[in-house]
Parts: structure tokens; sequence; C-alpha cells
């Protein structure tokens, strides 16, 4: 009876004029690929929530959010070198100096807002000095990261004697151990970021004036648009967010350590080209880019709750991307008619 | 007609090679003038002069009856001369209106606070432009990557045509285009000088540029070496000066 009424539901066409009209649209304009990241990522929690007991729990619930607030906050900032048509390596290496010179500092015994001041302020004069390379000398941005990757984990190796930095202030790890209504404060650090960001990337001159340059940066210095300026903006804001982000983990772990956020930029390109942006410029957002670090997020916490090898972790990852990059130039290829 | 840009005895070299060799050249408003001659006569080092990307070696540009020297493409634009390039010069992932009014959005505050871009207003004064000009874009594409050759083109036109420019230079705006956008083109050309915009076509297809030019200029080895209403002059003439068997006759 139940699948005859099924059927009948069928043919007056309630179901099927909906299904119609999805495909229509998916044979038009095709599914954007952050639709497929939200898709895959809803699938795994539901996956996940049934093949482990304790994925669902409140506490690994919050551990995610806290894990993804870090690599997001990151990930957000590296997105913007992405838009205008940049890249920046050196964010894992950014975070890990920052971490270990707001520890240190901590422990020489200054004010936590000094401490951190100080960090941010080293975080935001890597960021000016890498767009100095980048746009002033003319070094491609791969390269002047690249080295950067190598230079301040150098550094940050070099301030802390190799080791970890500990006996900080337990007012300083509280922030990042607290939560706020049941959400932790990292998340609300990283939810207002992206809102402030997200506002803007699609409201203001600024954000636009970012896509027009990575879109086409010869048409944007036409119209006026200050490339200079953008540049600056760009790479300075990807530093300053990673010292941000470099701070927030030592406040969470309590220990400023020098070998810290590891292959970080990978996992921040990862996310933001997953949640839909060109490595050529000119297309990325906020939210995508979120549910990007999110889906990374989620697969390594599943993996660690059902104990597969973490080697094939890094496999799935680099597989995702492949895959998620694949679609998204299938259809980009569809839709110009190529 | 009166004079909208005058060009005096114009001379460029580029080391030991003279580009341009004493270009003398006038526009008037509203009119569409074509610029032919065949490769290396000087035309696109011509309009580069014009639009402010080179800078002369001697001679005089006068617009609207001032003596111009634009330090840059930004200077020109901002004095009124457009330039829409082979390559469009459009940014893909931005929209139509985006596009139009990128580098000179509208702006509103939100509560009261924060300048914002007035996207609505974009979007109003984008449909409102495109019924002006009667071509099929789609207002609300999301980006003008998908958009043809020819729609493209037309979005570069129509962003001069709203900003009020007091010359366009079109650079060879067929030269990647089907026959029917070809005929989208040319309407649009003469749209623009009808609106009063003075407008120097590039081009290469001399039935086209018969079509659509009021006057025709032909340069030979870096000179302007004749000047001729559409009307009065064929093919085979233009042929003769580009080539360099006819004598100078510059009307």
């Amino acid at each position: 009876m139940s699948v005859l009424q099924t059927s009948e539901l069928n043919k007056q066409g309630v179901n099927v004029s909906v299904i119609d009209k999805l495909s229509q649209r998916i044979k038009q304009k095709g599914v954007p690929v952050e639709t497929f990241v939200v898709l895959l990522t809803a699938l795994l929690w539901v996956v996940l929530s049934f093949a482990s007991p304790y994925f669902l729990t409140e506490g690994n619930v919050l551990n995610i959010m806290r894990q993804v607030s870090i690599s997001g906050i990151i990930a957000f900032g590296v997105l913007f070198t992405i838009l205008i048509a940049g890249i920046d390596l050196s964010v894992g290496s950014v975070a890990a100096l920052a971490g270990v010179v707001v520890a240190k500092l901590l422990v020489l015994g200054l004010p936590i807002w000094l401490a951190v001041a100080g960090a941010m302020g080293l975080g935001i004069a890597i960021g000016l000095f890498n767009a100095f390379a980048i746009f002033r000398l003319g070094i491609p941005a791969f390269i002047v990261t690249l080295a950067g990757l190598q230079a301040y984990r150098g550094g940050a190796l070099l301030a802390s004697d190799g080791m970890s930095v500990s006996g900080l202030p337990k007012a300083f790890s509280a922030f990042a151990r607290g939560e706020f209504l049941g959400i932790p404060t990292l998340f609300w650090t990283m939810v207002i970021i992206g809102l402030i960001l997200h506002f803007v990337l699609t409201k203001t001159r600024t954000g636009r004036y970012l896509i027009a340059m990575g879109s086409n940066q010869e048409s944007a210095r036409r119209v006026g648009i200050n490339i200079s300026k953008m540049t600056f903006l760009a790479y300075t804001l990807s530093a300053a967010l990673a010292a941000l982000a470099g701070i927030l983990l030592v406040s969470r772990l309590s220990v400023g350590t020098p070998t810290a956020a590891m292959a970080y930029e990978l996992n921040a390109i990862a996310a933001a080209v997953v949640g839909g942006a060109s490595l050529f410029g000119g297309r990325g957002s906020i939210t995508g880019t979120f549910i990007g670090a999110l889906l990374f997020v989620t697969i390594a916490n599943g993996a660690n709750l059902l104990g597969v090898d973490p080697f094939w972790q890094m496999v799935a990852a680099g597989v995702l991307i492949a895959i998620v990059v694949y679609i998204d130039n299938v259809q980009k290829r569809r839709k110009s008619g190529v | 007609m009166s004079d909208l840009l005058e060009i005096k005895n114009l001379r460029k070299s580029f080391g030991p090679v003279d580009v341009l060799r004493g270009v003398n050249l006038t526009l008037h408003k509203g009119e569409v003038l074509a610029v032919v001659g065949d490769n290396g006569a000087g035309k696109s080092t011509l309009i580069k002069h014009i639009a402010g990307v080179y800078h002369q070696d001697l001679g005089d540009i006068t617009l609207d009856g001032s003596k111009v020297d634009f330090a840059s493409p930004k200077e020109g634009r901002e004095a009124g001369i457009e330039t829409v390039y082979q390559d469009l010069a459009l940014a893909d992932e931005l929209s139509v209106g985006a596009n139009i009014f990128l580098g000179r959005e509208p702006i509103k505050k939100l509560f009261g606070l924060f300048p914002t871009i007035d996207n609505q207003k974009i979007l109003e004064e984008t449909e409102n432009l495109i019924n002006r000009i009667e071509s099929h874009i789609p207002p609300k594409a999301p980006n003008v990557a998908g958009l043809s050759g020819g729609q493209r083109q037309a979005v570069a036109i129509a962003r001069a045509l709203y900003w009020k420019a007091k010359v366009v230079i079109l650079d060879e705006p067929t030269a990647a285009l089907a026959v029917m956008e070809r005929d989208n083109v040319v309407k649009l050309s003469k749209l623009l000088a009808s609106e009063g915009v003075g407008v120097i076509y590039v081009g290469h297809n001399l039935v086209e540029i018969l079509d659509v030019a009021d006057r025709v200029a032909v340069m030979f080895q870096g000179q302007v070496v004749h000047v001729t209403r559409s009307e009065d002059t064929t093919q085979e003439e233009l042929i003769k000066y580009m080539t360099g068997f006819s004598e100078t006759k510059v009307a």
C-alpha cells in the first residue's frame, strides 16, 4: 500500500517536478562545488555519528569547534592572498613563531595584552615584509612565502632553543578554554572574524577590488584600483591572522611549541580551494573556506575516533582535494562550452 | 560638428625607429572616425598616446580646447578618454554591473556607519543601461566569464557610455567576433556617436569601416596620409593609401 501511495505521488508529479527542476538547474548551471562540499561534510557527520558512539558527544563536538577555529582563522587569511591570485605558504611557520614569541614574552613576565600585542605586531611586520618582497621587489609570492615557511620556522626554533615554552599564566590559557553560551570562545572568535571578513569581501569596495585584482590585474589597474594597497592588505591580513591563530593555539595548549602548526599552510590552502576558491584568483568565499576547514577537521577527528592510520588520513585528504578541484574544472569547462 | 580632440605634429621614436612621424588628426564631437592602416603603420602607438599609455617626444594633444598631457591611462580616463581594448579589460569573476561600475561604485551607509556598495543601485542602473543600448546581456549573470565576445564588448562600451566619456577608442573591437555580433558592435559605436561621444574606431575590415565611420583616416609609415568622408571613398582608394601607392591627401 505504501509503495502504491509513493508511486501515485510520483504520477501526480509532486516529487518528480521538484527533481526535474533540480536536475534542469544542475544541467544549466552545474552544482557549485561548495554545495558538493557541504553535502559531503553533512554526510560524513551522519556516517560518523553512527560509526562512533563518541562522535556526537558534547566533548567531541566542542573539540571539533576548537580545532576548526584555529585552522579556519588561518585559512581565512590565506584565502585573501588566493583571491588576488597569490599564495601564502608561510602561515604555519608564522603561527609557530608568534606562538613561541607570545609564550616567551609571558614567561618574561610581560602583561598578557603586551605579549599578545608584541606577537601580533611581529605577524603584521612579517605580512608587510612579504608584500614588500612580492610587490616592490617583484619576487613571486610562491618563492617569498616558501622562503618564509623555512625562515620563520627557523626563527621559532631559534627563539625557543628548539624547546617548548611552558609556565604560562593561567589567565592566558583560560581564554581558549573558556565558553560563552556553551560555545567555545575560540569558535566565537573565528565566527566574529569570519563575519567581518565576509562583510568586507561581499559588501565593500575593498572586497570587490581584491576580487577584481585577482580576476584581471591589468583591468583593475586600468580602472585605477590601487594594486599595491590590495597586495599589502592581503599579505598583512594573512600573516596577522596566522599570528593570531598561533597565539590562540598556545592559549589552548598552555605551551608554546616551535614545531606547532606544521603543514597548516597546506590545510589552509586546501580548505579555501575545496570551499570554492580558484588558485588563479578572483574566486572564493569565507563561508566556503569555513566549510572546507570543517571538512578536513571532521576527517581528522573521525579517523582518530575510528582508529584509522593517520597516514591514510593524509591520503584521503589529498584524494579529496584532487576530486573537488576536478569536479570544479569539469563544470567550468561545461559552462564555457570547451 | 565641433572639434573635440586635436592632434598636432605628434612624433614618437622607440630607439632608432620613428613610429610616429608628425601625426595630425582631428576628431569631432558625435562622429565615428576610423583609423586604418597596415600593420606597423602606427595606429596602436597613436591611440596609446591619446589614452595616456605613451608620452610623445614632440607635438600636442588638445581635448575640448585645452592641451592635455596625461601621465597615465588613469589620468586620460578621468579626463573622459575611455579605451576599449581588444582584450576588453573586464574582470571575469565580477558581474556585468560590477564591471561597469568598477572603481566608481555607488556607496550607501549601513546603519549610517559602514560604507557599503549599493548593489541595488548598480543592478537598476545596469538594467536601464542594457535597455538603452538594446543589447542582450543578462544583467543578473553572476560573472562576465560566461558571456560571448560580443556581449563582453557591449559591456565595455556600455561602461564608456554610462560614465559619459568624451572620447571612446575602440581598438579592433570586432576582431574576434561572429558576423551577428559585429553588427551589434557597429550599432553600439553609432549609438555612442549619436550621444555626442567622439569615437575613434581602429580596424582592418574596410567594409565594416565604411559602414560604421563618418570619416576615415589612413595611416602609412607613421603619418596620417589621407582623411576622407566615408561616402566619398572606396575600399580600393583606401587600400592605395594604406599601401603607399597614392599621393598624400588630407581632407
